[in-house]
């Protein structure tokens, strides 16, 4: 693992001055993961969402690194494709036999957990040499804040309404580091912005690894979760604290809690409605009568949290 | 020196054969009907370890097109093989794969969309793409798949054109029917096709470039197209040279659109694909009976040859065109339109009549061409032509 010191000496690779709103948890996310990735040659393919359309508005690129971006639903077969060119042209003598190259595909919830579930489904089975990073920030946020398979139950958001006769979405998430590592992928993990150790730690294991790797990290949006600017990171560690987002890692198909929420085992988890407290798309989940569906949300997280737990071997 | 070797075998299985030759370092493919004995065939050179391509088995055709456009991005040779749902599937990709540029060439087994399913030939898949910014090339018979393949190739990574290129055969009809095929020695179509030079590839590790950027927000989207136009137009006289310098190799002709006994004809028939041997079967028995039949074969529909179509037809007296697809609303399938117009410019007006038939695999029977042919000669002689397009043989 490499230390503060060695990470504050990697390139960032991704410049300054995209146009990502403040406080947005995307960038962060990329940048804690990049500089994790280690100083390998890194191919980048990227979903359609805020992330690419913020950091390659043409004739500019924030991508000091090859980068590509396809469509929304795609980011995994694009770069499937891509560490399949390298493989051949590699075999071919076209590129140097002792060549490494890194690759990795990012996408939104949106591009990840509903319309490139497929793809990514598929890119994992196949056993391509990627990182999979998805940065769940909870909805389709590039188009206006609408409701995903990821954005949690009683979230307010454009397509899942609060009004008298439903309050924000039903639905609980999906679990889908689950269904990742389900696939018998090399590595996965989930980790969070907050948790930049943690989060660099797990990136440089996920590059390390031989064949697919996959890394579900949270990330605030300000703008979708109606929160401020300025407590992004505070946000996100709440998410971990509460045991929202619980960050584990799945090695070789062993679950393992991290350090961080492994802690709070012993020192107990702070209740979801310290999470949701701060942001905007929560409040109407604090009016008298919607206590009964807060108590709901907190028994879907301790169920959550338990089921984590097991998985890992805790008691 | 080019060696030929006749062989007696499908379509699919040269299209397979002229992939190996060309030696793609990426083919991405999902197996669809009538497609599948290419992937197969494909996958069997990989198990035989007689090619270097990395060979990825994708799980839709969706992710065929992504993965292609990726690796094509990337700086490789990419060649993939689909029809019908699964050329739907892709259509967003189809116009991504051009849009950025990517030489990436496609075989299509012509088969009829859903609904209701069906898997038999037609050119409805094809011409549902042909306005996605393909070169779009259809054989009549499995050499011509073999050697349209190849030329499709040389033509997509030309660095005058540099856009995707698809060619098309009819499924079952060519796809799978036995067949006597000339092949070139694999050193003859290495060397022809050459080795691709990819322009700012994904890989040139040292040179970073950023491919699929955004061109909104009052960006040059609007001029990236007009450079794609200006990329098709230009690729009309590379697909003829092309041509030209396939038909060195192989001794065989090629051209935008094929004629035959056209230098008198009064009446002709205008065709795509397979059926172009019916055609050319009955204007033969017409010529015998005494009617000035000819037959006109497009060949290249995309870039489409209006120019070389009007000169092909300007002396006719009535004119049919056999459409393999619709274009529902439209006055007429997608031939029938493309001709009209190419036909707009002549001097004299001629008569064209419009024939949809074959969907879905519906037979061909030569009887069908002969009224076509009888219908023209009644045209040619002063009868009205039929108003609105006619069901060719539909029950």
């Amino acid at each position: 693992m490499a230390t503060l010191k060695e990470l504050t000496h990697r390139e960032d690779r991704l410049a300054g001055g995209h146009r990502l709103c403040a406080g947005c948890g995307a960038s962060i996310a990329m940048r804690q993961i990049m500089l994790g990735a280690g100083t390998d040659p890194l191919v980048v393919g990227c979903a359609t969402g805020c992330l690419e359309v913020s950091t390659s508005i043409y004739p500019y690129t924030s991508w000091k690194t090859p980068f590509i971006h396809n469509a929304f639903e795609n980011s995994a077969a694009t770069v499937s494709g891509v560490e399949a060119a390298f493989k051949a042209l590699q075999r071919d003598g076209k590129i140097a036999a002792d060549k490494k190259v890194k690759f990795m595909a990012v996408g939104g919830d949106g591009g990840t957990y509903d319309i490139g579930l497929q793809s990514l489904s598929g890119a994992m089975e196949r056993g391509h040499d990627m990182v999979y990073v998805c940065y769940d920030n909870g909805a389709y946020m590039n188009t206006g804040i609408q409701r995903s398979s990821a954005t949690p139950k009683g979230a307010w958001a454009t397509t899942s309404e609060v009004g008298k006769a439903q309050q924000g979405k039903p639905q609980k998430r999906k679990d889908l580091t689950s269904i990742i590592a389900a696939h018998g992928v090399a590595y996965a993990a989930q980790g969070s912005i907050s948790h930049w150790k943690d989060l660099a730690t797990k990136a440089e294991k996920a590059f390390a690894a031989e064949g697919p790797a996959f890394i579900n990290v949270l990330a605030t949006c300000p703008r979708g979760w109606r929160s401020a600017y300025n407590k992004s990171v505070e946000i996100a560690k709440l998410a971990v604290q509460t045991g929202y987002w619980p960050l584990f890692e799945v090695e070789a198909g062993e679950w393992k809690m991290s350090t961080a929420s492994r802690a709070l085992i012993k020192a107990g988890r702070k209740p979801v409605a310290e999470f949701l407290k701060p942001q905007g798309r929560f409040k109407h989940l604090f009016a008298p009568e919607n206590a009964a569906l807060l108590a709901e949300i907190q028994a879907d997280v301790d169920e959550y949290w338990a089921y984590v737990m097991g998985r890992c071997g805790e008691e | 020196m080019t060696e030929i070797r006749t062989v007696a075998t499908t379509g699919n299985l040269v299209v397979a054969e002229a992939m190996r030759q060309c030696r793609p370092d990426v083919v991405a493919a999902y197996p669809i009907t009538p497609q599948t004995t290419i992937v197969e065939e494909f996958a069997k050179y990989v198990a035989q370890g007689r090619v270097h391509t990395e060979y990825v088995t994708v799980e839709s055709e969706h992710s065929a097109m992504s993965a292609c456009v990726g690796a094509s991005a990337a700086g490789a040779r990419v060649m993939t093989a689909t029809a019908s749902q699964g050329l739907a599937l892709m259509w967003e990709e189809l116009h991504i794969a051009s849009g950025m540029r990517l030489p990436i060439v496609m075989a299509n087994a012509n088969r009829a969309l859903s609904a209701p399913i069906n898997i038999h030939c037609d050119h409805g898949d094809a011409m549902g793409a042909r306005d996605t910014g393909w070169v779009m090339l259809f054989a009549e018979t499995a050499q011509e798949a073999y050697d349209n393949t190849i030329i499709a190739l040389k033509v997509a990574e030309d660095p005058e054109v540099l856009l995707p290129a698809m060619s098309c055969l009819d499924g079952f009809i060519t796809t799978h029917s036995i067949d006597r095929i000339e092949l070139l020695d694999d050193d003859t179509v290495t060397g022809f096709v050459g080795t691709y030079q990819p322009q700012n590839a994904l890989l040139d590790i040292d040179n970073a470039v950023s491919h699929g950027c955004f061109a909104g927000l009052g960006g040059p989207y609007f001029e990236f197209k007009k450079a794609q136009r200006m990329a098709i137009d230009r690729s009309k006289a590379v697909v003829e040279r092309v041509g030209n310098e396939f038909t060195k190799v192989s001794g065989r002709d090629f051209g935008l659109v094929e004629t035959d006994m056209m230098d008198d004809a009064d009446v002709a028939i205008v065709v795509i694909g397979s059926t172009a041997g019916n055609v050319r079967h009955v204007a033969k028995e017409m010529r015998a009976g005494g009617v000035k039949a000819g037959i006109v074969k497009v060949r290249c529909f995309r870039p489409f040859p209006h120019a070389e179509l009007a000169a092909a037809l300007k002396g006719c007296r009535a004119v049919a065109v056999l459409d393999r697809a619709e274009s529902f609303g439209a006055e007429g399938g997608p031939l029938y339109l493309e001709t009209r117009s190419a036909l707009y410019d002549l001097e004299s007006r001629i008569p064209v009549v419009n024939y949809i038939y074959g969907l879905g695999g519906s037979d061909v029977r030569l009887e069908l061409i002969h009224r076509v042919y009888a219908d023209l000669s009644d045209i040619a002689s002063g009868s009205a032509a039929p108003s609105g397009l006619v069901y060719l043989g539909a029950r």
